[in-house]
C-alpha cells in the first residue's frame, strides 16, 4: 500500500471516453488492486489498426522474388519468415488487447508502468522504462516498471521469440505520449498560458517564464482531461534523448545488495517449504510409498501424493530435504524405459526426408549435424508459491506465459479462472524453460490438499532431469553448386517434437493464422527459419517425432540448431568452392543491412589475419527477428580443450533501445553457444536423464570464457526495433565451430564436440 | 535441541537447531536472509557463496552445517555494504552493468570480494582460478572479469 494512497485523487472519464478511461471504473480480473485504484491512471485504446497494418508496412525491402540479381540470373525466393515472422504474429495476437496496458502517474511523482512481460535477465523492464521515460519526458529514475499480474483480459501475453521490445514499442510509447499530453494540458490551465508554449523534461512541465509543476502535482487534474490541448505525438528519432543511450539495469542495485526478490524470496506468511520426490525415469509414476519415517521427522508438516510424485512440506527446506530422502517409494517405469539416445538418433535418421538426387554435372556439398537434448538449466531452479483458500488461489510464479499458468492452476484446482490471481515475479534466468509452469500447478495441488500456503522448489536434479529440454535434432543439408554459385539448398530437419502447449495455438489463431495443433511446429518453423543467402532454390523441411520427453523452445525455437547448421554449412560450401568464408557470405547476402554487420565484424576482428598453427578465426551471420548479427571468433585448439581467445560481434536491431543491455545479450549468448557446441548436452539412458547438476552438465565457467567479447551496436537503421535475446545464438555457435573446424581441419558433425 | 549462536551480518541470533542443520536453510528459512540463493545444494554452482570467519573467507552455506558456522562472523551479500555505501565490488558491478538475471550475482560478488582481499591485483589467470566455481547461466563472465579488475584498482587506489 502506498503511504499517500488515501489522499490521491480519483480518475477521469466515468463516461468511458475512448482514449482515456478510468482504471478503477471497471476493474478487470487480475487487474489493478484496490490500493492502486486510488491513483490516477491512463489507459489508451491502442491503435490496433495501425499495428495490424504494420505487418504490411514492415516487410523488408527484399521481400518478393528477387529476380535477376546480376549473378548468373540466380533467384533468391523470399522465405516466409522474411514476410511475416513469429514475432509479428505475437505482436498481432496481442494488439487487440493492448488497451489494457496500464501507465500511472502517481502523486509522489513516479511514473508507473505495468509490464505484461517477464523480466528474466534480458533487460526488458529497463528497455520499457526507457521508452516510457522518453515519451513522457520523465527522469528515467522516476519510472517504475513493474511486472503485471496475469490478466485474463490480456490472454496472449507471452515472453518469447525475442518479441518483447517489438510488442512494447508502440503501446508503451503511445501511452506515455498520451499521458504527457494530458499533463501538459493541465499545466497550461494552471499556468494560464497556451499549452503549446510549455515544455516537459525531468518529470515536470515548464512554463516559458520559468514556473514549473511536477507531474505528481498535475496528475489528479490531468486525469480529468478528456481532450488534450496538445497532440500525443511521439518523438522523432532525432528528438530522442533516452532511447538509444546506454543505461544500466534499473534493478542493478537491488541485485548487488541481495534485495532482488525471486519467487522463493517472496515473503508469503506461512508458506511451507515443499519438495517433491520424483521418479528416476522421465514421467515415471508412483506404485506405492511408505512415508512413516518421513512423517515422524522433525519439522515435517505434510506428505502429499500429487501426480508428479510425493510432496513433502516442512518448516524449512533442510527438513523437507531430509524427509524427502526418507520416503520409501516404489516407482513404475516411465514410458521411455527402453529408449536411449541412440534409439532416438536412429529414428530421426530414419524419418528425415532424403535430399534430392543431383545431376552428375553439379558439385554437391553434403553435411549432417546432430544435437542432443539440452536442459535450459536456469540458475534459479523452478519454483512457485501458492496459497489456496477455499475456491480461490493466489500464486507467485516467474512465468513467460502467465495466463496459461493461471488457467492451468484453475483447471488443477477445479475453480473458476477469475478466482485465481497470479503474480509474475522476476526470473533467475529462463531461456524458454518458463514457458511451462509445472511448479505452480504442483504448489496449487499441495496447497489445496493441506489447506496451507506452500512454496514448491525443484531440486537441481529435478530441474535437470524432469524440466524441459531443447529437443534432440538432426539437420541434413545438401547444396548443389555450379560455376561457383549455389543452385539449390536443401535442409532437412528431423527433431523430437517441440512442445508448444503453452497457449501458442490460441495465440496463432488470434493472430489470424489458424493452425491445427499438429502443425504448431510447422507454423513456428516456417515463421522463424530462413536462409539469408542467394542460394537458388531453397527448401527447409521439418519432420518431428513425438517422444515422452518434456521439450521446450531453448533461446529460439528451431534456429538454435537449424540456423547454426546452415552457418556451419556455408563455410563448408565456401571451402568446396575454394572461396573465403567471409567473402562468400558477403557475395551471397542480399541487403546492405546484412552486409554491414558482416563487414563490421570482419574489420573489428581483422578477418584473414595470420594465425599460428592450431588457431583460427571463424565467422558467421544470422538474420532473424527483424535484426541482424555477425560474430567473428578466434579459437585456440592446441590445449586440452579449445578456448575462444577473442570474440567480436556486430549487431543491428533496427532501433537499439538500450545499447548497454543489448551488448549484454550479445555477450551472454556467446557463452550459451559455446556450452552447447563444445561442452554440455544431456544424455537419455533407458528413459532417464543422466545429468543432475552443473558438474555433469558442465556449463561454461569463467575459465572457459574469452577474456573479452567486443560488441559493436549499430545506430538505428530503421524506426522499428527488432528482437535481440535469441538473435546471437546461431551466429555465435557457428562462428565458434567454424573457427574450430579451420583450426583443426575437421568437419564437426555431432555436438557438443568431443562430448 | 542445541542452541546455535549465529552471528550474521553483525547480528547475533540464538536459534534452536540441530547441529547438522544446513547453514543455507538456517539463513533463508530461519533467519529470513534470502540474498544467498539455492542453485544446486551440493556446492558446485556458488549461488549461495558468503563469507565466514575473521578472514572473511568465501564459503558455501549449502554444504555447511550451523555447527560449523556458529560463533563465527558470517557475512552474506546483505551485509557487504556499509549502510548505503556499497562495497567497491558492488559498485563496480553496477558501473559495468554486470548482472543479467542476477540470481548468481550475490555469490559472484562474495567470491570476488574474497579474491580481491587476498590478491589486490588479480590477473586474468587469477580470476579464472578464483571465479570458475561460480556458474553464471546468463554468461556475464566478461563483465565480471572487467568489474573485478575495476574494483581491485579502486581498492588499491584507496
Amino acid at each position: 500500500m502506498r503511504p499517500d494512497a488515501a489522499s490521491a485523487g480519483r480518475t477521469a472519464s466515468d463516461g468511458g471516453h475512448d482514449m482515456s478511461a478510468d482504471v478503477s471504473a471497471a476493474p478487470m480480473p487480475g487487474g489493478p488492486s484496490a490500493s492502486r485504484r486510488q491513483f490516477v491512471g491512463f489507459l489508451l485504446a491502442s491503435p490496433t489498426l495501425a499495428l495490424a497494418a504494420k505487418l504490411d508496412l514492415d516487410r523488408p525491402s527484399h521481400s518478393g522474388p528477387v529476380a535477376a540479381s546480376g549473378r548468373g540470373g540466380l533467384i533468391g525466393l523470399p522465405d516466409a519468415a522474411d514476410v511475416i515472422d513469429l514475432g509479428d504474429l505475437i505482436v498481432a495476437a496481442e494488439a487487440a488487447y493492448q488497451y489494457n496496458m496500464v501507465l500511472e502517474v502517481t502523486t509522489d511523482n513516479r511514473v508507473r508502468f505495468e509490464l505484461p512481460r517477464l523480466e528474466k535477465g534480458q533487460g526488458i523492464a529497463t528497455a520499457v522504462a526507457m521508452m516510457v521515460a522518453e515519451e513522457i519526458d520523465a527522469r528515467l529514475a522516476d519510472v517504475d516498471v513493474e511486472l503485471s499480474d496475469a490478466r485474463l483480459d490480456r490472454p496472449f501475453t507471452i515472453t518469447g521469440s525475442s518479441s518483447n521490445v517489438r510488442a512494447m514499442w508502440e503501446p508503451a510509447r503511445a501511452l506515455a505520449a498520451a499521458a504527457r499530453a494530458r499533463l501538459v494540458t493541465t499545466a497550461a490551465q494552471r499556468f494560464g498560458v497556451p499549452a503549446n508554449t510549455l515544455t516537459t523534461h525531468d518529470t515536470a512541465v515548464f512554463a516559458p517564464d520559468g514556473r514549473s509543476l511536477s507531474y505528481g502535482e498535475l496528475t489528479e487534474a490531468a486525469a480529468q482531461v478528456l481532450v488534450p490541448a496538445v497532440p500525443a505525438t511521439r518523438k522523432t528519432a532525432a528528438q530522442r534523448r533516452v532511447i538509444g543511450t546506454p543505461r544500466g539495469r534499473a534493478d542493478a542495485r537491488a541485485i548487488v545488495t541481495g534485495a532482488a526478490e525471486y519467487a522463493l524470496d517472496v515473503d508469503v506468511p506461512g508458506a511451507l517449504p515443499t519438495l517433491v520426490a520424483r521418479p528416476p525415469d522421465i514421467k515415471g509414476t508412483v506404485v506405492s510409498y511408505d512415508d512413516s519415517v518421513a512423517r515422524s521427522m522433525p519439522g515435517v508438516v505434510a506428505v502429499t501424493q500429487i501426480p508428479s510424485g510425493i510432496a513433502v512440506s516442512a518448516r524449512s527446506y533442510h527438513e523437507a530435504f531430509r524427509a524427502r530422502d526418507a520416503l520409501v517409494i516404489t516407482w513404475a517405469p516411465g514410458p521411455l524405459a527402453h529408449t536411449s539416445d541412440a534409439d532416438i538418433r536412429a529414428k530421426l535418421k530414419a524419418i528425415n526426408v532424403p535430399a534430392s538426387p543431383t545431376g552428375v554435372l553439379l558439385k554437391t556439398v553434403d553435411g549432417s549435424f546432430e544435437y542432443p537434448f539440452m536442459a535450459h538449466a536456469p540458475l534459479e531452479v523452478r519454483s512457485a508459491v501458492v496459497s489456496v483458500t477455499g475456491d480461490s488461489a493466489e500464486c507467485w510464479l516467474a512465468s513467460q506465459t502467465p495466463v496459461f499458468a493461471l488457467q492451468q492452476v484453475a483447471a488443477a484446482l477445479g475453480v473458476p479462472q477469475q478466482n485465481v490471481t497470479l503474480h509474475v515475479v522476476r526470473a533467475g534466468g529462463a531461456f524458454g524453460s518458463r514457458l511451462f509452469c509445472e511448479p505452480v500447478v504442483e504448489a496449487a495441488q499441495v496447497s489445496q490438499a493441506i489447506g496451507q500456503p506452500v512454496k514448491v522448489m525443484w531440486d537441481r536434479a529435478d530441474d535437470m532431469r524432469h524440466g524441459r529440454f531443447r529437443p534432440m535434432a538432426q539437420c541434413t543439408i545438401r547444396a548443389t553448386c555450379a560455376l561457383g554459385n549455389v543452385l539449390s539448398y536443401e535442409h532437412r530437419v528431423a527433431a523430437v517434437e517441440t512442445d508448444f502447449r503453452h497457449g501458442f495455438g490460441e495465440m496463432l489463431t488470434a493472430a489470424g493464422a489458424n493452425v491445427a495443433p499438429a502443425m504448431f511446429g510447422q507454423a513456428a518453423f516456417t515463421t522463424t527459419v530462413k536462409v539469408p543467402y542467394k542460394f537458388g532454390v531453397v527448401t527447409q523441411l521439418l519432420t518431428e517425432q513425438h517422444y515422452e520427453v518434456p521439450t521446450g523452445s531453448f533461446r529460439s525455437i528451431y534456429s538454435g540448431f537449424v540456423a547454426t547448421s546452415n552457418e556451419i554449412m556455408v563455410d563448408e560450401i565456401a571451402a568446396a568452392l575454394k572461396k573465403d568464408p567471409y567473402q562468400f557470405r558477403r557475395a551471397n547476402l542480399e541487403t546492405d543491412r546484412q552486409r554491414a554487420v558482416l563487414d563490421t565484424v570482419a574489420q573489428m576482428g581483422r578477418w584473414g589475419r595470420a594465425m599460428p598453427a592450431g588457431q583460427a578465426q571463424g565467422i558467421a551471420f544470422h538474420d532473424e527477428y527483424r535484426s541482424h548479427v555477425a560474430y567473428l571468433v578466434e579459437i585456440d585448439a592446441t590445449g586440452p580443450e579449445p578456448r575462444a581467445t577473442a570474440v567480436f560481434a556486430c549487431v543491428d536491431v533496427g532501433v537499439p533501445i538500450n545499447p548497454m543491455g543489448l551488448e549484454a545479450q550479445v555477450q551472454g549468448v556467446f557463452m550459451d553457444a559455446w556450452t552447447i557446441m563444445f561442452r554440455a548436452g544431456n544424455h537419455l539412458d533407458n528413459g532417464r536423464i543422466r545429468e543432475a547438476t552443473y558438474n555433469d552438465l558442465p556449463w561454461a565457467r569463467m575459465k572457459h570464457s574469452p577474456p573479452q567479447i567486443e560488441v559493436k551496436v549499430l545506430a538505428a537503421t530503421t524506426d522499428s526495433p527488432g528482437g535481440a535475446g535469441e538473435l546471437g545464438l546461431p551466429a555465435a555457435a557457428a562462428a565458434a565451430v567454424n573457427a574450430y573446424a579451420r583450426a583443426t581441419r575437421t568437419k564437426p558433425r555431432r555436438f557438443p564436440i568431443g562430448c | 535441541m542445541p542452541n546455535q549462536n549465529l552471528i550474521v551480518n553483525g547480528v547475533t541470533t540464538s536459534v534452536d537447531l540441530p547441529d547438522d542443520f544446513t547453514m543455507l536453510w538456517a539463513l533463508r528459512d530461519v533467519l529470513g536472509i534470502t540474498g544467498p540463493k539455492f542453485g544446486c545444494g551440493v556446492g558446485v554452482c556458488g549461488a549461495c557463496t558468503s563469507h565466514i570467519g575473521s578472514q572473511n573467507d568465501a564459503f558455501r552455506p549449502c554444504i555447511h552445517s550451523v555447527a560449523e558456522c556458529r560463533d563465527q562472523p558470517v557475512t552474506t551479500i546483505e551485509g557487504l555494504a556499509d549502510g548505503d555505501i556499497l562495497h567497491p565490488v558492488q559498485q563496480a558491478w553496477i558501473d559495468l552493468d554486470v548482472a543479467q538475471c542476477g540470481y548468481c550475482q550475490p555469490g559472484q560478488i562474495m567470491t570476488a570480494v574474497a579474491l580481491i582481499a587476498h590478491n589486490s591485483n588479480p590477473t586474468d589467470a587469477d580470476i579464472d582460478a578464483a571465479m570458475s566455481e561460480n556458474v553464471c547461466r546468463c554468461g556475464t563472465y566478461v563483465r565480471i572479469r572487467a568489474a573485478i579488475k575495476q574494483a581491485a584498482a579502486d581498492i588499491r587506489g584507496g
